[in-house]
């Protein structure tokens, strides 16, 4: 299955994409993410206000059969929460890479981004699984 | 995946049909197929297949299979006819349990199937071989295919496949817990009315050779619409029955009426291995017992979760959780103290280490009559 990577965005291993408006980043999970999850039926995100760190767990999304832990591709304070997913998480199966966004964190750091992919390399990753 | 796991007769089905595949119990099993809330949503309206090969048969006949099975099991053999089957228990002598299973009447007195958890086969029939009293006991899981066909289109379905030919058999006529043995094609089949979703149907053992073509048929016939069901939905199909996963709800310490499987126990019946341990594990009252229960606050339960009180203080843990397909919310099963186990008690989920309120109430969770 040909999964679409948007070029401009960064990735993690971890599955998450990443798009930087200046100090703003958008987070998401990614289509390879979603196909793997299979019908998310619960999300659990942090609230604003909130610091998270590179690479480590900032919130879960569930399907029927598993928990699957969520990794912040970039350390910072989060500023904006997508709540709509709370009650329904829908989109982040129909539409992951827009609409299905997570959250919005300020970013501590430009230099972090060096430890994530751009698109070639990530799409090389999943056409490895 | 290892590459000691072994392939069902079926696998190159799974791959055809495009299976995500996993490695279950030292087996390469389909988990899902197009997606678990639609193969569950077909099992529940219409009907699904399920590749159960994986499951251990093991065999117990001659003149002491009777003697043998009433020491091993803690079910009465002996109110089984010819073609009748009932779920039971292999008791440990610590009063725990070695597996849950199915005994199948073939002849009586002369030859019981006992249907087993893949995962504890090989230790299944170590145990039997070993506190054996003087039956025959084979272990015929090689032999063995087996498919479950199960879904309020069921008997329908099955009645197509098996009611014409040289010895037909009409599953829509067989009662719940029976067993039938006949042909598909040339393959010996025996059709056992059982399953492990609640609903309508049966499962069917059929030898490993004619187990593809079998298969085929189900999936190609005309009348009924079947669909191939994965392992994930079938696990979510049972949790909302309320019924037991080894590994989830009972295991080597389990207390059988804790698990609340007292009605597959037959003490004043005859004596049993473990008997004496299982029955003083109810004396005085069982400390904890299974509940079923809903979540009052957002959050999944899961597997491991502790069970708690407000304060904190750990009163249980949850055996299996899942958001339940059919009723589209969250649904857990727990161990929980005695005093927490009535319907409409109150209690708390870890979840991540937050207390999430939850509600014991009547099980199954879903009521298929």
């Amino acid at each position: 299955m040909a999964f679409i990577v948007p070029e401009e965005y960064y990735y993690s291993k971890d599955h998450e994409w990443a798009q930087v408006d200046e100090n703003i980043v958008t987070v998401g999970i990614t289509e390879f993410a979603q196909d793997q999850l299979g019908e998310v039926v619960y999300v659990d995100l942090p609230e604003e206000g909130q610091k998270v760190t590179q690479n480590q767990t900032f919130g879960v999304v569930e399907s029927v059969k598993a928990v699957s832990d969520l990794y912040a591709p970039v350390s910072g304070t989060v500023i904006e929460v997508n709540t709509s997913l709370m009650d329904d998480p829908s989109s982040l199966n129909d539409d992951p890479n827009n609409q299905g966004w997570l959250v919005r964190i300020e970013m501590d750091s430009e230099k972090e981004l060096a430890n994530l992919m751009r698109s070639p390399e990530y799409k090389k990753l999943t056409a490895e699984k | 995946m290892s590459n000691t796991s072994q392939k069902t007769p079926l696998f190159d089905e799974h791959v055809k049909l495009g299976a995500r595949i996993v490695d279950f119990a030292g087996w390469m099993m389909p988990v899902q197929y197009e997606g678990l809330k639609e193969e569950h949503a077909h099992t529940r309206n219409e009907v699904g297949l399920f590749d159960v090969s994986h499951m251990g048969e093991i065999r117990v006949n001659g003149p002491k299979a009777v003697e043998s099975l009433q020491w091993l099991t803690t079910n009465d053999v002996t109110t089984l006819e010819k073609g009748q089957a009932h779920y039971s228990l292999l008791p440990n002598a610590q009063g725990g349990l070695v597996d849950d299973i199915f005994v199948y009447c073939i002849e009586k007195n002369a030859d019981y199937l006992v249907c087993v958890n893949a995962s504890n086969k090989d230790k299944d029939f170590k145990w039997m071989t070993e506190n054996n009293k003087g039956a025959d006991i084979t272990d015929e899981s090689n032999i063995w295919g087996q498919i479950a066909i199960q879904g309020p289109k069921a008997l329908e379905l099955c009645d197509a496949v098996f009611a014409d030919g040289p010895s037909p058999i009409k599953v829509s006529e067989m009662g719940r817990n029976q067993i039938k043995v006949g042909k598909f094609k040339n393959h010996t089949i025996m059709i056992a009315t059982t399953g492990y979703t609640g609903e309508k149907g049966c499962e069917v053992f059929i030898d490993t050779e004619g187990t593809p073509a079998l298969w085929q048929a189900l999936l190609a016939n005309p009348s009924v619409k079947a669909k191939a069901i994965g392992l994930g939905a079938r696990d979510s199909l049972r949790t909302e029955m309320k019924f037991s996963l080894y590994g989830h709800e009972i295991d080597d310490t389990t207390n059988p009426y804790e698990a609340t499987l007292g009605w597959a126990i037959k003490p004043n019946a005859k004596d049993f291995l473990g008997k004496d341990v299982i029955l003083k594990g109810k004396e005085g009252g069982l400390k904890r017992k299974l509940v079923g229960f809903k979540m009052l606050e957002r959050g999944i339960p899961r597997q491991g979760y502790e069970i708690k009180k407000e304060n904190g203080e750990k009163i249980g843990v949850v055996t299996s959780g899942t958001h339940s397909p059919t009723l589209d919310e969250p649904i857990g099963i727990a161990y929980v103290e005695t005093s927490f186990s009535t319907e409409g008690s109150n209690f708390f989920v870890d979840i991540r280490g937050k207390l999430v309120k939850a509600c014991v109430v009547k099980t199954p969770f879903v009521n298929k009559g």
